[in-house]
């Protein structure tokens, strides 16, 4: 019934060593509670992808897990073929919501400069060149003026965008998004996708979880569905098609009123 | 004057590195909202001195020092393990922590027979800076004087060094520690390694707190981890400026105090002087307490708001 064209990778091939992101067969679990299970997907190289599923689907477990923040109980995964120790200069992560002190004594600046915290190496402390480089993000999500404002005087969206402007002073080949544009006004995630097709134009590869169904076509050319498993993946075209939508929502697309239970098929 | 370098001069030195050490380390402690560590510490210190006691069987202060720093990276690796197991906030995993090791403490020494150590325990718990007396400094030309030095009281030596450890510490892994104490997750995907930096921040707690607790005391430990960085966040929004101000409330503080502890009931016409530890920590609370009411960058004056 479902289109060949989203056949997932058999859990036990090898992993994709030109993906990006590769994953085989995960399984992640809080407490006893598995919040992934068995997902094998590949991130394909110079992509816009997008990861779309309900509330508790697991697609912010699955980013942390690959990144090894959190422990996986079973699977594989690589970046361009490598452990994510070998390869964590080349991604990026913006997390769903920073867990961070707003109150921290920081700027804007301050913030995005710690993007450059590989590049700084063992120079210390911030050469002008690497402020010139943090500010030049901040100009590219427009917070060019708020360089030097304290992060926790900023607005929400602002402070989404200080973020975002983090993860690209690490100019990354994979930048992974958990929700880029929560809580922002059309205004800003225009402009954030603005960056995001610059970036992939330049043949940066990025992924986003990403919520709201009805820009997904124009803005991801392929799109990883997710419920608690990955229902499907591949082009935006092949997927994101009303059966797979239902087999991912469990035939309702009100998002936000997923009941608790419903959400793991 | 002319007795100033014989008995001052060390016990400013000592006041001084001290409350440079414990400030230094409490930016970050702030930061974390883990200032209460220094607390924990200093109850937690009893049990280490009373094993090293039972152990070696001899009071002296290298074996009670090592003592006490064991039972302090216990304490503090305790804390951490607390903390991540239980998942509870940082001020309950040490109340837990240091609260059950006081307790702990107290018990062996009750029914070990180790009371003979009390009083020892008192004065780690005290300190005493004007016991720090150089009998050989008879003037500023003593500092050059190598057989002067030599009488140098020993707690000088230790909390230059520790200093010198807890600066170095600071200036080679500042972006790792900043980093670890404004967004482990971020930290951890570029590889600053926080789970290993908050490990060394709170062993470099537990060194500081218990070499510093042996020459001044408990209270003026807490207060120092505390008031000049709380103080110094009050002058500016970013963290250099930060430290830096909190290292000029610290000198502040250990110079002020003790000029006052010594003069200042004279001029007020008493005959004796004050405890030099317990007026440091006066000084350095006076500062905070400025800071708040005049500090540029006080509660009110910024947002605390986190975004939806
Ligand atoms: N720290 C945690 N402890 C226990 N369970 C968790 C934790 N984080 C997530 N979960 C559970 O794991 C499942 C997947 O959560 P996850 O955050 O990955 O979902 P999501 O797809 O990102 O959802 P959303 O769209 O709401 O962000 C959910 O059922 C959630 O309740
Ligand atoms: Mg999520």
């Amino acid at each position: 019934m479902l289109k060949r064209a989203s056949v997932l990778p058999e859990p036990t091939s090898p992993l994709d060593v030109s993906a990006p992101l590769s994953v085989r067969n995960l399984t992640v679990a809080y407490q006893d509670m598995p919040a992934v299970s068995a997902a094998s997907v590949d991130v394909q190289a110079g992509s816009l992808t997008a990861i779309v599923g309900p509330n508790g689907a697991g697609k912010s477990t699955l980013l942390k897990a690959a990144l090894d923040l959190i422990p996986r109980r079973e699977g594989r995964v690589a970046f361009w073929g490598r452990p994510f120790k070998a390869a964590r200069r080349r991604v990026a992560y913006v997390p769903q919501r920073a867990a961070v002190d707003w109150d921290f004594p920081a700027t804007a600046l301050d913030v995005v400069l710690m993007g450059l915290y590989a590049e700084m190496g063992l120079v210390r402390f911030a050469r002008r060149r690497h402020k010139e480089k943090a500010r030049a993000a901040l100009a590219r999500v427009g917070m060019g003026d708020l360089a030097d404002r304290q992060i926790g005087r900023l607005s929400g969206g602002q402070q989404q965008r200080v973020f975002l402007a983090r993860a690209l002073a690490q100019d990354a080949d994979l930048t992974l998004l958990d929700e880029p544009f929560a809580g922002v006004d059309a205004a800003t995630e225009a402009a954030i996708v603005d960056v995001l097709r610059d970036l992939n134009a330049a043949g940066r590869t990025i992924v986003a979880v990403h919520h709201d169904l009805g820009s997904v076509t124009s803005i991801f050319d392929r799109v990883i569905l997710m419920a608690g498993r990955v229902v499907a993946a591949g082009p935006t075209a092949e997927v994101f098609t009303p059966d797979l939508l239902e087999a991912t929502y469990g035939g309702r697309l009100a998002v936000e009123t997923f009941p608790e239970e419903g959400r793991r098929p | 004057m002319s007795d100033f370098v014989m008995l001052s001069l060390m016990p400013m030195v000592v006041g001084t590195a001290a409350a440079l050490a414990c400030a230094l380390v409490g930016n970050f402690l702030v930061l974390r909202r883990q200032s209460l560590i220094g607390d924990a510490v200093s109850h937690v210190v009893l049990p280490g001195i009373v094993a090293a006691f039972l152990l070696t069987g001899v009071v002296a202060p290298i074996p009670m020092l090592a003592g006490a720093t064991v039972a302090a990276i216990v304490a503090a690796g305790l804390i951490a393990l607390v903390r991540r197991a239980g998942g509870v906030e940082p001020g309950a995993a040490m109340g837990v922590v240091f609260t059950s090791l006081f307790a702990a403490g107290v018990l062996l020494l009750e029914t070990s027979g180790a009371r003979s150590v009390h009083l020892d325990v008192e004065h780690a718990l005290l300190g005493n800076l004007e016991s720090l007396i150089w009998f050989e400094g008879l003037g500023w030309s003593a500092l050059l004087d190598p057989s002067a030095l030599a009488a140098v009281p020993p707690q000088v030596w230790r909390l230059i060094v520790v200093l010198a450890i807890v600066s170095a510490f600071v200036v080679l892994f500042w972006k790792e520690l900043v980093l670890g104490s404004f967004d482990p997750v971020f930290a951890a995907t570029v590889g600053a390694r926080p789970a290993l930096f908050d490990a060394a921040l709170m062993l470099l707690t537990a060194v500081v707190a218990v070499f510093a607790f042996e020459a001044v005391g408990s209270i003026l430990v807490v207060a120092m981890f505390v008031c000049p960085p709380a103080a110094a966040r009050l002058m500016t929004d970013r963290l250099v400026p930060q430290v830096m101000w909190s290292l000029a409330f610290a000198v502040l503080s250990a110079v002020g105090g003790y000029v006052l502890a010594g003069y200042g009931p004279l001029w007020l016409g008493y005959q004796s002087s004050v405890s030099a530890a317990g007026m440091i920590a006066v000084v350095s609370g006076l500062i905070l307490a400025a800071a708040c009411v005049a500090g540029p960058r006080r509660k009110g004056t910024r947002s605390i708001g986190a975004p939806a």
